[in-house]
């Protein structure tokens, strides 16, 4: 069985972000990039069907050259090949889907792992809209997962609490935390990682549908206040939150 | 040019979310700025009240029925939704970006071949068209996005826009019965993790950290959390030491909450929780580090053991 886990390349989560001097992206000057968090958890539970099940594993990561980085750290963690569909570009959540849903189909992947969401724009739907372009099957924000021969049970997290999907191949499934607690690389893995070569596409990328027309940092918070160093300073708290924010 | 915006209103067991309630303000008010209609649409099984849509400003609410749609799957909510927008000649959708507004609003997107920006925190109306602003980066920066096509969709994140309730009115509901429902995906349990509020949805959060010691410790947070109405959350350094379950954790790997009011407990104020909580309308922080970084977007600080503060603030709350 062929599985394609989907990884992307992000600021670290410890980063500061400053806004780039056009005023619509980041400026990456002094950040360390990261394979998304997320995509770990997507990586691990590739990695665990291919053992349960036998196949290979194709990470698959859309971008820039230093793409390349979170693609060597998905080999190190033992994936077996790595694609990078390379672009200067932006994309948005709907033209990174297409690229991926195509290359998907050109790799005949029958399971497709992504994280939840990518911890840059946010955007968490990625995975959908890749399952709904290639008219797979879909579970998304996924906390647990079994997979027998063609039936896949899972849970996805809700809002207070989980619901239990079933499903079949071939499928998109989202990894939140939770799902596992992804390996370290080993240092053998590091090794063979560095052996391996990345293969490299260009895409074709149409027009995007959404346009940034600005990027911003958010309004500053009024500077903190610290009401007291103490117990006497409770009576006020439950006061100020009483009559002045008026929450409580 | 946008002529008819459709919320979709999202029900669980039966029972009309805060969340939908809040997009059906929004929508209306948006649909009145740029002089277009405005519809919503309902799919499950019996729900009570759906005519409290119009008191919440949508006259026109159509519920699409079966058995089948009790339980939200992807596979049996996005084609039958996608058949109803078709047929409606809707060209703009809205959705609470919720577990479900998220799960199902890009299969939409594919399937009617619109754009689709999520988790809006505002929206503005310029030259007769949308422009959505959004937090990146878990909130450490936010973008204007402007969607493209004939056809947009666009997420709103829950607690943010108010559900405006200004009339008397109830909506004219026109109960839709379907056949066939996709159930490729099907849901055959729902787990309740508690019957607590879940932190994305919650007015008050009362969060733990590190400072706590251990897991043991969060019954105080359980306990003032349970006398303000609140829900419980956590900081990453919480939830990765096993204390708490992962669904609780708020930051940039957790969730992004703005609730009206954050209670940080022995939570030191990694940016990576800042990113999660800073846009919180009234933020308190009780840490006996002076400090600590969380003090500085801390509306009302007190810098002192959380052991003494949590305590003589549950006695305080319960005197009143």
């Amino acid at each position: 069985m062929k599985i394609v886990v989907c990884v992307s390349h992000v600021p670290d989560t410890a980063s500061k972000i400053n806004i780039s001097s056009d005023r619509k992206n980041i400026d990456p000057s002094g950040i360390t990039f990261v394979v998304n968090p997320y995509d770990e958890f997507a990586i691990e539970e590739a990695l665990k069907v291919k053992e349960n099940l036998g196949g290979e594993v194709v990470a698959v990561s859309v971008g820039k050259e230093n793409h390349k980085e979170s693609l060597r750290k998905a080999l190190a963690m033992g994936v077996d090949e790595a694609v990078l569909l390379k672009t200067d570009s932006e994309l948005d959540s709907m033209s990174t889907a297409h690229v991926l849903a195509d290359e998907v189909k050109n790799l005949g992947a029958e399971i497709v792992f992504m994280g939840k969401q990518s911890v840059d724009y946010d955007n968490s739907i990625t995975g959908q809209l890749t399952a709904a372009i290639l008219g797979y099957n879909s579970i998304s924000v996924v906390v647990e997962l079994n997979i027998n021969e063609n039936k896949i049970s899972a849970e996805r997290e809700i809002e207070g609490g989980r619901e239990v999907v079933e499903s079949s191949l071939p499928i998109v499934i989202t990894a939140q935390k939770g799902l596992n607690n992804p390996r370290f690389p080993t240092m053998k893995g590091i090794m063979t990682a560095k052996r391996k070569i990345i293969e490299e596409k260009s895409i074709e990328l149409g027009e995007s549908s959404t346009k940034v027309l600005g990027m911003k940092k958010p309004p500053a918070k009024q500077p903190g206040k610290i009401i007291g160093e103490d117990t006497s300073a409770v009576p006020e708290l439950v006061r100020l939150l009483k009559d002045e924010a008026k929450v409580i | 040019m946008i002529n008819k915006i459709l919320v979709f209103v999202e029900q669980r067991n039966g029972q009309i979310k805060k969340s939908s309630l809040e997009t059906v303000s929004t929508a209306k008010k948006v649909a009145q700025e740029l002089n277009a209609a405005c519809e919503a649409v309902i799919i499950g099984d019996t729900i009570e009240n759906i005519d409290v849509i119009g008191e919440y400003g949508i006259q026109n609410v159509t519920h699409i029925k079966n058995p089948d749609l009790y339980n939200y799957t992807t596979s049996g909510y996005s084609k039958i939704l996608s058949d109803h927008i078709v047929e409606c000649g809707a060209d703009t959708m809205f959705f609470a970006n919720t577990a479900m507004g998220k799960d199902l609003s890009p299969f939409l997107a594919v399937s009617l071949d619109a754009s689709i920006t999520v988790d809006c925190t505002e929206l503005n109306i310029v030259d007769g068209d949308i422009i959505a602003t959004r937090p990146v980066y878990a909130g450490k920066a936010l973008i204007d996005v402007q969607l493209s096509g004939n056809k947009k969709i666009l997420t709103l994140r829950p607690n943010v826009f108010p559900a405006v309730s200004n009339s008397d009115t109830k909506a004219d509901v026109t109960v839709k019965q379907v056949d066939g429902v996709n159930l490729d995906n099907k849901v055959v349990e729902i787990k309740k993790s508690s019957d607590k509020l879940d932190v994305a949805e919650a007015d008050i959060i009362v969060s733990g950290g590190r400072g706590l010691k251990g897991p043991e410790n969060f019954a105080m947070i359980e306990e003032l959390a349970e006398l303000l109405g609140a829900a419980t959350g956590a900081s990453r350094a919480a939830v990765d030491a096993g204390w708490r379950p992962h669904s609780d954790q708020v930051g940039q790997t957790g969730k992004t909450v703005s609730p009206n009011l954050y209670i940080a407990v022995g939570i030191s104020g990694a940016i990576q929780h800042i990113a999660g909580m800073s846009s919180s309308k009234y933020i308190v922080a009780i840490n006996k580090d002076k400090d600590a970084p969380i003090f500085q977007i801390a509306d009302y600080g007190i810098a002192d053991d959380a052991f003494e503060i949590v305590p003589a603030l549950i006695e305080e709350l319960k005197k009143t």
